[in-house]
C-alpha cells in the first residue's frame, strides 16, 4: 500500500469559524496549512474545540466564515472507547469498513479491498488478530485497527482523536512507529492530544482554545505564554524544565 | 385439537411465524442502535388511530398507519422545542396518544379494545397474511441492502460520515421499517404484544450470535419459534394466542440468557448478578 501520490495531500484552513447551529460560533479564527509529510499536534483543553475542528475539516459542520480545503481523501480515526465494543465485528470487519464508501450496496466488498484490509492489519502488526472480536482487543490494538481502516480508505489526510489515550506503553510505541511511517509516505496527520511533551516531537503544533492561539513549529510555538493562553488555569508546570501537562479529566460530551 | 387440519389455525400459525421472523431480524438492529424505547413508543402511540378505525369500521391497517404518522409528526413537532427535547417529546406524545385512544374506546367499543391491545391472531385473514409476507420481504431486502451502513452507524457513528455513511438517515430508515412492521403486526399481535416479538428474540440472539449475520438469523429463528410454540400452547391449553406468543418469546430469551455462553466482558472475572446476566450487559 503506498501513499496517494497523484495529488499531494494537504490541508489549508483560512480564517475558519465553525458552529453547531446559528446560536453560537464554536470555533473561530483558525488559519493554518499543512502539507504532505507533516504531522500537526492539535493541542487544547477540554472544550478547546479540537473535535469541532476535525468535524469542520470533514465537512460535517457549516462554516460560519472562512474556508477549509482538504486535498486528498480524509479519514477520521476516533478514540476507540467511543466505538461500540459490544458490537460483534472482527478486527478485519472494522478494517473493511474503510472500503464501504467505494462499495455499491448490492455488491460484496471487492477481493482487492479484502486483501488491502489484510495488508493494512499486517502493517499495524495485527495480522494474527484479524479474526478477533474488536471489543476483545486492547485499547492500543483497537487504535491500530482504526488506523488500518484509515489505510484501507487510502486516506491522504488522517485526523486522529487522542490516539494515545488509554493506550499501554508498547502500543504507544507501535502507534508512534506507524504514524512516523505514514508521515514519511507524504500523508498529513492531525493529531489531537493532551500531551504537550509529545506534541514537541511533531512537525507543527496548533493550539486551540475556542479560537486559534498559535500555530507553528513546536520549538518556537510552545512558549509558556502560548500554553497559558491555551490551557488557562488548567496548566501545571512540572519541575523537569519545560514540561507542562493539562490536568483536567478528559471528556468530549460538551463538544456535541 | 389438530392444528394442522384447521384452516383458521394454519393461517394464524403462518402469520405469527412470518411476523416473528421479521420482527426478530429487525429487532437485532433496533437493540444495537438502542432504539427499544422508540419501538415501544411507536407501537403504543398508534392506539388512537386503531380505535378510530375500529369505530368507523375502516381496516385496522389504515388506522395503524394513520396513528403512526400522527404520532411521528407530534413527536417531531414537540422535539423541535429545545426546552422539551426528544425523550420528553416521545414520552408526552405516547402517553397522550395512548390515553386518547383508551378514552375514545370507551364505552362504545370496550370489547374491541382488548383485541387492539392484544391482537386477534385467530382472526387472521388471507389479506393479513399477504401483508405480513410482503412486510417480511421488504424488511429482509432492506436489512440485506443496508447491512454495511447499519454496521457503520451502530459501531462508529462518529466516523461513519467519513466512511460514506450518514447515521441519521440510517436510523430514520430503520425507524420507518419499524413503523411498517408494527403496522403490519398489529392486527395479529396487538399494539402491546408486538413489542415482545421485536425485543425478546433479538435480545436472545444478541447473547448467542457471534457475528451480526448469525444474530439476525438466530433472532428470526427465535421469533418464528416463539410464534410456533406460543400458538400451539394456546390451542392446546386454551390460552389467549397473542399473550402465549409473547410469553413464549420471553421464555426463549430467558433460556438464551441463562444457558447461552457468557457474554464477552473486557473486565472479566467479576461474578455477574442475575439482572446483569439477563440484560447481557
Amino acid at each position: 500500500m503506498s501513499a496517494p501520490a497523484a495529488s499531494p495531500a494537504a490541508v489549508e484552513v483560512q480564517g475558519l469559524s465553525a458552529s453547531y447551529g446559528p446560536a453560537a460560533v464554536a470555533l473561530r479564527d483558525v488559519t493554518f496549512s499543512a502539507t504532505g509529510g507533516q504531522a500537526v499536534a492539535v493541542l487544547g483543553p477540554n472544550g478547546g474545540r479540537k473535535t469541532t475542528l476535525f468535524r469542520a475539516l470533514l465537512g460535517e459542520l457549516p462554516t460560519a466564515s472562512g474556508s477549509a480545503t482538504v486535498h486528498g481523501t480524509i479519514a477520521y480515526v476516533p478514540q476507540t472507547e467511543r466505538s461500540r465494543l459490544d458490537f460483534p465485528v472482527s478486527a478485519l470487519d472494522v478494517a473493511l469498513m474503510g472500503a464501504y464508501a467505494r462499495t455499491s450496496w448490492y455488491r460484496r466488498i471487492a477481493a482487492r479491498d479484502r486483501s488491502l484490509a489484510r495488508v493494512a492489519l499486517e502493517r499495524v502488526g495485527l495480522a494474527e488478530r484479524a479474526g478477533t472480536r474488536f471489543g476483545a482487543l486492547s485499547g492500543g490494538q483497537r487504535q491500530r485497527v482504526l488506523i488500518a481502516r484509515a489505510l484501507v480508505q487510502d486516506a491522504g489526510v488522517l485526523l486522529l482523536d487522542e490516539p494515545f489515550a488509554g493506550v499501554d506503553r508498547t502500543s504507544e510505541e507501535a502507534i508512534m512507529g506507524i504514524l512516523d511511517e505514514l508521515r514519511a509516505e507524504g500523508r498529513v496527520l492531525l493529531i489531537a492530544t493532551h500531551d504537550v511533551e509529545q506534541a514537541r516531537g511533531w512537525d507543527r503544533v496548533l493550539c486551540l482554545a475556542g479560537r486559534q492561539i498559535a500555530y507553528g513549529a513546536p520549538a518556537e510555538t510552545l512558549t509558556n505564554a502560548v500554553l497559558e493562553g491555551t490551557y488557562g488555569e488548567e496548566i501545571v508546570m512540572l519541575d523537569c524544565g519545560h514540561r507542562a501537562v493539562a490536568i483536567q479529566h478528559h471528556s468530549h460530551s460538551h463538544n456535541h | 385439537m389438530d392444528i394442522v387440519s384447521s384452516g383458521l389455525l394454519q393461517r394464524a400459525l403462518l402469520e405469527v411465524m412470518v411476523l416473528g421472523a421479521t420482527c426478530g431480524a429487525l429487532g437485532v438492529w433496533l437493540l444495537h442502535l438502542r432504539h427499544t424505547y422508540a419501538a415501544e413508543s411507536l407501537a403504543h402511540a398508534m392506539l388512537p388511530g386503531l380505535v378510530i378505525a375500529a369505530l368507523v369500521g375502516a381496516p385496522l391497517l389504515l388506522g395503524a398507519a394513520g396513528g403512526v404518522l400522527a404520532a411521528a409528526a407530534l413527536i417531531a413537532l414537540a422535539a423541535r422545542d429545545t426546552r422539551v427535547g426528544p425523550e420528553i417529546a416521545v414520552g408526552v406524545t405516547v402517553t397522550t396518544a395512548f390515553g386518547l385512544g383508551a378514552m375514545l374506546a370507551t364505552p362504545d367499543v370496550p370489547a374491541r379494545l382488548g383485541e387492539l391491545l392484544f391482537g386477534d391472531l385467530l382472526g387472521t385473514t388471507t389479506a393479513d397474511l399477504v401483508a405480513a409476507c410482503g412486510l417480511g420481504a421488504v424488511v429482509g431486502l432492506a436489512l440485506w441492502a443496508g447491512h454495511r451502513p447499519l454496521a457503520a452507524a451502530v459501531f462508529d457513528p462518529l466516523a461513519a460520515p467519513s466512511l460514506g455513511v450518514r447515521p441519521g438517515r440510517v436510523e430514520l430508515a430503520l425507524l420507518v421499517l419499524l413503523a411498517l412492521a408494527v403496522v403490519a403486526a398489529v392486527q395479529g399481535l396487538g399494539n402491546l404484544l408486538v413489542l415482545a416479538l421485536i425485543v425478546a428474540p433479538a435480545a436472545g440472539a444478541l447473547r448467542l450470535g457471534r457475528t451480526i449475520g448469525m444474530q439476525i438469523a438466530l433472532a428470526a429463528a427465535l421469533g418464528a419459534l416463539s410464534g410456533l410454540i406460543g400458538l400451539v400452547a394456546s390451542a392446546e391449553l386454551d390460552l389467549a394466542a397473542g399473550a402465549s406468543v409473547a410469553l413464549a418469546a420471553i421464555v426463549l430469551w430467558m433460556l438464551a440468557a441463562l444457558l447461552g455462553p457468557r457474554p464477552p466482558s473486557p473486565a472479566g472475572g467479576t461474578p455477574r448478578s442475575l439482572a446483569e446476566t439477563l440484560s447481557g450487559g
